[in-house]
């Protein structure tokens, strides 16, 4: 093979010299990837480190702007997806690639149709009987006759995967597979992947959470700014350097926090109901309190209600019934506006669609909500001096990496765009924050910053609800945890007694006491 | 109301429904592949100018009739290359295919007949029953002397179309990009490719449903003669929810609506014609907003499909 020198193991694939330019972006910078047969290899990398470009290339979606793969030593020109699919690679896409209305047949057999009669006719019997047989070699039982949009995350995700091996797939690509799914879910993903090795599957696992990169890889190549740090075997390092070596200095992952006593309750709610935009009760009779000095979390899976939660709460959507109070005050029912001048902080989940208005400048996206309030606005004209003074003043001090003042909201990081609104929020000196998923997207470097003002906000005896779906981060900052699913509390635990497997159960809906037994149990297999 | 009034009212509620559901079988194949075809009204003006223009050249309304499926394709292109190639806005594109089609016929009626408002008589006409036999049927062998080609042909498409669009890998393909694009294309599916055969399939049936309109109606071209029928069959597939059954079931109802219209006089109903002449178009805005509250459009209709690279 034109002179090249040969390793042990056979090499199912190696991407030499990948670069890829996006107009102004080196988004892969002479990127070397390798991956042995039977094999689970993480690339790991933060958001935007170039993981997904990588893969996309491979996968055909993207062209390299130079450099060269191999498959199975022979050279190899991946011009689309087609190409990558014939070769045997599959790919399990982080949004998942599914019709929402088609059933799981249709969507595994999709591009490549059993078909009758030249291809006038789409063979739907052999379909199904192929899906099963496919399902049942590997192990993944699913029914293929349900329509997607009635399954759950993770067996949507197991379609997905059905969908590659239907295609013949050798080489797996999963695009953060985790990022969707509950703790057991993950497990049991651990086990899939396990077992498929074994049928001679080599994987590749995209992800940016570290723990997992231990847990289920056998390598690891750490990838920063487009290129390759290095490339390890998982049993010879450890969480703190691949954080390292991931962020490019160390970092620490979990938070000090000292123990306080909570003050007095800042936010009741009893018995808060709250619909979806489809009508249906999306909050169920919600009771909880926040105390001032504590962080109070809600954790649980996407779409369980925290988002309605949040919008009654803040105003942006009516409550149905119920009762919610700040310091005492009645504000149920109230609009943004009034809650917001009540003393509530908000950083929203969606920061491009609610928390900034990304066409604006930063100076002015800096006052949003106190836009209207002396001295930024005197009988309702705006005053730039004192509105650009202010956004120098808050750009300093929270670390905000930007040119000036001057730029759009839209043209800072995700990591910048958040320190902004934590900026602006925390300017108001609140005596209740909501912040709801405040780390969704952010590197690691801005997690730590955000986690320690949260911890700070906290410490300075003020009330923090927090909302997020990453176990790690509730369990890491809260005093308190919620843990919310299909619109009810399942229940509320201390956060130092809390255990990843006692939240993960209550997150699929075990109730509490349940959860302690699932826990118990866990915790007694481990020591027999 | 007699028997024979009765038959007389389907006949003719058969007849106004066929170019509906032509069209609205264009509409059906558009959507579910993702593109909003609003230009189904200026692809039946220029459908049934060109039918009558060839017609009257060659003497063969049939040859009229491919004349109006390709002229119907030409307009359909347009509107695929902005709706899909430039990933335009496929209402403004729509719109534009329907003020191009009305004017360019005037303008064309102008150059080669020097005159305005209609065309002359064709020679050859598309209006009489080709299947005679079912004429001798009992009771409803009346209904079938009032049938023309056009209308066997629609309800053939009707179920051609079914066939293609759920038991196909092909019509599997166009309903994946319809709702999903990015899937499609991730399995190798051709986004683009598989969205301009199904616009141009839309001017095939629109085009045909404008030559229904004139040579297999009254035998000449006249402006306005659409008169908004396009957005009527647009409103059948909604109605009908993006389904080719639907849609017939769909346009026959609108078909009863513009037959009572017509047939007013006959039931000796005493009400202003201006009032009659309302009720097809008033029948679409009740049905759109009432009957229709829940259906649910193909996913990625009307957004035009971006490949992300850069």
């Amino acid at each position: 093979m034109k002179g090249r020198w040969k390793k042990d193991l056979p090499k199912v694939l190696e991407m030499k010299n990948i670069t890829k330019v996006f107009p102004g972006v080196v988004a892969n910078d002479k990127v070397n990837f390798d991956l042995e047969k039977g094999e689970i290899h993480v690339l790991l990398g933060e958001n935007g480190a170039g993981k997904t470009t990588l893969m996309n290339i491979l996968y055909g979606l993207y062209q390299a702007t130079s450099g060269e793969i191999y498959f199975h030593g022979e050279k190899v020109d991946i011009k689309g997806p087609n190409d990558a699919i014939n070769l045997g690679i599959g790919m399990v896409h982080q949004h998942f690639m599914l019709v929402e209305n088609f059933t799981v047949t249709e969507n595994i057999v999709l591009g490549s149709e059993p078909s009758k009669a030249n291809g006038l006719y789409l063979d739907m019997e052999t379909a199904r009987n192929t899906v099963k047989e496919v399902s049942d070699n590997f192990g993944l039982k699913v029914d293929p006759n349900a329509l997607i949009q009635d399954i759950s995350v993770g067996l949507s995700q197991r379609v997905e995967i059905l969908k590659t091996l239907h295609k013949g797939a050798e080489v797996l690509i999963l695009d953060e597979p985790t990022a969707v799914l509950t703790p057991q879910e993950i497990d049991e993903l651990g086990v899939i992947l396990k077992n498929l090795t074994q049928e001679g599957k080599s994987i590749i696992l995209i992800t940016h959470k570290l723990k997992e990169v231990l847990s289920m890889s056998d390598r690891v190549t750490v990838i920063r700014r487009g290129k390759i740090v290095d490339t390890l075997k998982t049993k010879d390092t450890n969480i703190d350097q691949l954080a390292e070596m991931m962020v490019g200095r160390s970092v620490k992952l979990t938070s000090d926090k000292e123990d306080k006593t909570p003050g007095d309750v800042i936010l009741f709610i009893e018995n808060l109901v709250v619909k979806d935009t489809r009508k249906y009760d999306a909050v169920k009779s919600i009771s909880f309190d926040v105390k001032a000095g504590e962080i109070f979390a809600v954790a649980g899976v996407d779409g369980n209600g925290q988002k309605e939660l949040v919008e009654a709460l803040t105003g942006l959507t009516k409550t149905v019934s119920g009762k919610v109070s700040l310091c005492g005050k009645d504000i149920t029912g109230n609009k943004p506006k009034k809650v917001l001048e009540a003393g509530v902080g908000h950083i929203p989940e969606d920061r491009h669609k609610r928390g900034l208005i990304l066409q604006n400048t930063l100076a002015e996206n800096l006052i949003l909500g106190y836009h209207y309030c002396p001295p930024f606005a005197r009988k309702g004209v705006m005053n730039y001096a004192k509105i650009n003074e202010h956004a120098r003043t808050l750009i300093s001090e929270y670390d905000v990496r930007t040119p000036n003042e001057y730029v759009t909201a839209g043209s800072l990081s995700g990591g910048n765009q958040q320190k902004a609104i934590i900026a602006r929020e925390f300017y108001k000196d609140p005596v209740l924050l909501i912040a709801s998923q405040p780390t969704r997207g952010l590197d690691v470097g801005a997690i730590e910053f955000v986690h320690n003002r949260l911890i700070e906000q906290r410490d300075n005896n003020k009330a923090v609800l927090l909302v997020s779906l990453e176990l790690d981060e509730v369990m890491n900052l809260a005093d308190r945890i919620a843990v919310i699913y299909q619109g009810e509390i399942m229940g509320i635990v201390e956060g130092k007694d809390a255990t990843e497997r006692q939240l993960g159960l209550m997150m699929a809906g075990a109730s509490m006491e349940e959860a302690i037994e699932g826990g118990k149990a866990d915790n007694e297999n481990k020591i027999a | 109301m007699s028997g024979v009034t009765v038959i007389a009212v389907i006949a003719s509620a058969i007849r106004l429904a066929t170019p509906l559901l032509l069209s609205a079988l264009g509409g059906v194949f558009s959507e579910r592949s993702g593109v909003v075809n609003i230009g189904l009204e200026g692809i039946m003006i220029f459908g049934a100018f060109f039918s009558v223009l060839f017609t009257h050249i060659t003497g063969n309304a049939w040859i009229g009739v491919v004349a109006a499926i390709i002229f119907g394709i030409v307009m359909a292109a347009l509107l695929a290359v902005v709706s899909i190639n430039l990933k335009g806005n496929q209402i403004i594109a729509g719109t534009a295919v329907n003020l191009l089609a009305a004017a360019l016929t005037a303008f064309f009626l102008e150059l080669i007949w020097h005159r305005s408002g209609s065309t002359p008589i064709c020679p050859d006409m598309l209006t009489s029953n080709p299947i005679r036999v079912l004429e001798k049927l009992p009771v409803i062998g009346d209904l079938f002397k009032q049938f023309t080609p056009f209308i066997y042909i629609a309800i053939v498409l009707t179920f051609v179309t079914y066939y293609i669009l759920w038991k196909t890998p092909w019509g599997l393909h166009v309903r994946a990009v319809g709702e999903h694009p990015k899937a499609a294309d991730t399995v190798g599916i051709g986004v683009y490719k598989t969205r301009w055969i199904c616009v141009l399939l839309s001017g095939v049936l629109a085009g045909l449903s404008g030559a229904c309109l004139s040579i297999g109606t009254v035998g000449l071209f006249r402006e306005g003669m659409v008169a908004g029928k396009g957005f009527i069959a647009l409103a059948a597939m909604v109605f009908g929810k993006w389904h080719p059954i639907g849609a017939m079931g769909a346009s026959f109802f609108f078909g009863i609506c513009l037959a009572i219209q017509i047939q007013a006089q006959s039931f000796g109903l005493d009400v202003p014609g201006e009032f009659l002449a309302m009720v097809p178009y008033v029948a679409t805005i009740i049905v759109l907003i009432g009957v229709v509250g829940k259906a649910v459009a193909p996913k990625a209709d009307g957004q035009p499909y971006e490949k992300d690279e850069a």
